[in-house]
């Protein structure tokens, strides 16, 4: 067995664990260090020794580094009666906990950066100096987040109903999260919905589950081996995860069944009639204007109508495109990269130039930036013959 | 060892030789300079003398101090601001002369025609703690 494997089995089990000293009357915080203690310990001893039953062994490892820095800590003397009691085997924890869980480390005490950290540590069991490298700061700087996080919900009981809601932000936040380290945050945003889905049935759950994996289906089509960006029209669908779509799409049409529509199955549709389609040019973009308008409905977001105005620009023609365009903020982000694609495909190609010059300049990431003057360039090239 | 800090300009520096912007080039030629500039970078990190790298937006806002109670002002962007940063990279290195040379490397990196921009880039050395040994 492979590092590798016993990996991604030991920080599935992260969840439970932490859920079981929790109920054994351990607080959140001491037990989280615990766990965290015993999944380093795991990472050093499993692969020569794999024990017969990984849940126990962790467990047991957890509670005792718990026991132990609680002894330790004088301070904490009003807990020896804890210490000096064999624990009860306790409660067997139940999927219930695992819930629990996502919901206290995305409590909405908490901002979205300390809610993901917490949830990446605690739920999914990955080291403070993973998440510091996936999120490019200090190691010192995520730990802090972390223990001001722990800080935070302490006194939340763990029994307390939760949003779960503010849980499916934190998941997207980290699927949306394009920095790169040792650590694939897509990958782990899929890995820990998947656990939620698992947990808790709820449609959007299941939807925000199908958005991860039709996007994460056309990640390999996503980028040129120069790194630079490759439009959706231009991708080589050949390179699509035909698996992860169908998961998605079957994940996704289960949901819609319930007739309990939210955004982030409406933002899968949108996401699936793409995946859908062999052709850039045979994509149903009638439909696709249709879920923009229900997803409209649902969040009332600018950069929805934004999206909605290049869909119309596709089913009704540039145009009506830009009409649609003229009637939203030219602040919004984007905008400015919108109006240029629109013009270019009006046949404007000037007008399309600057504004993708102009786009490239207001561009929120270094790859969209490039993306933006190449394609400035390219129209200038053109115009120049 | 000795820091240095590598400024790219928007505005501010004097004008490079080959002075014709980017979205004037071809796409190949940009993808050539983005290539350059991860080369460059990839190979500072071989050789143990990469710190750190960023780009910065062309936009920025000048933010003060208004009292006790009072909310931050906020001015700008000012278009006027003689100074722009682009981006910044952070070496460590054994000499200024090596730091000069890396500035130099990287200053040539191709622009419009396949042919060196020579950029001006600013190179400035990082104050450091006080030495132990001092007499």
């Amino acid at each position: 067995m492979t590092t590798q494997v016993n990996e991604a089995l030991i920080r599935s089990l992260t969840p439970s664990v932490l859920a079981v000293l929790v109920r054994r009357g351990a607080d959140f915080a001491a037990a989280e260090d615990a766990v965290q203690d015993a999944l380093v310990e795991a990472v050093r001893a499993w692969p020569a020794d794999q024990p017969r039953d990984p849940k126990g062994w962790l467990v047991t490892v957890a509670w005792r580094r718990f026991l132990d820095a609680t002894r330790a800590d004088a301070a904490r003397r009003r807990r020896e009666d804890l210490v000096d009691e064999e624990p009860v085997p306790g409660p067997t924890p139940t999927v219930d906990d695992t819930l629990q869980l996502y919901f206290l480390c995305a409590h909405p005490s908490l901002t979205p950066s300390s809610a993901i950290a917490l949830t990446l540590r605690a739920v999914g069991g990955l080291t403070t100096r993973q998440i510091a490298q996936a999120y490019l700061v200090p190691e010192a700087t995520m730990a802090q987040r972390i223990s001001r996080a722990k800080r935070t919900v302490s006194g939340v009981r763990f029994d307390q109903p939760g949003d779960v809601a503010t849980v499916l932000r934190v998941l997207y936040l980290v699927f949306n999260e394009g920095y790169s380290g040792d650590v694939d945050l897509a990958a782990e945003a899929i890995r820990l919905t998947r656990q939620l889905a698992a947990a808790f049935d709820h449609p959007e759950v299941a939807g925000l589950l199908a958005l991860m994996l039709l996007h994460h289906a056309r990640r390999a089509a996503r980028t040129a081996p120069d790194g630079s960006l490759v439009p959706l029209a231009e991708q080589d669908r050949g390179r699509w995860d035909t698996k992860l779509i169908a998961e998605g799409i079957g994940v996704l049409q289960a949901a819609l069944a319930r007739d309990r529509l939210g955004e982030f199955q409406a933002q899968a549709a949108i996401a699936a009639l793409h995946a859908d389609a062999p052709t850039a040019e045979e994509t149903d973009w009638v439909q696709i204007v249709e879920w923009y308008d229900e997803l409209a409905r649902l969040t009332d977001s600018p950069v929805v109508r934004l999206n909605r105005a290049v869909a119309v620009g596709q089913a009704d023609g540039p145009r009506a495109g830009l009409a649609a365009l003229a009637e939203l903020d030219a602040s919004l982000p984007r905008h400015t990269a919108v109006a240029a694609y629109l013009h270019e495909r009006d046949g404007d190609l000037a007008t399309a130039a600057r504004l993708y010059a102009e786009a490239a300049r207001k561009a929120p990431n270094l790859a969209e930036r490039d993306h933006l003057t190449r394609q400035a360039a390219r129209l200038n090239a053109r115009r120049r013959h | 060892m000795a820091k240095y800090l590598l400024l790219k300009h928007y505005r501010g520096a004097p004008a490079p030789v080959n002075n014709v912007p980017m979205d004037q080039w071809t796409p190949e030629e940009i993808s050539a300079h983005v290539q350059y500039m991860n080369d460059f970078a990839g190979r500072l990190e071989k050789t143990g003398e990469f710190v750190d790298g960023q780009a910065l937006a062309p936009e920025g806002t000048f933010v003060r101090y208004d009292g006790e109670g009072r909310p931050p002002v906020t001015d700008g962007p000012f278009a006027e601001t003689k100074d722009l940063i682009a981006g910044w990279m952070v070496i460590d290195v054994d000499s200024y002369e090596r730091a000069v040379e890396l500035a130099g490397e990287l200053s040539a990196a191709p622009g419009a025609g396949g042919k060196p921009i020579h950029e001006w880039l600013e190179l400035r050395p990082f104050l450091t703690a006080p030495p132990t040994i001092t007499e």
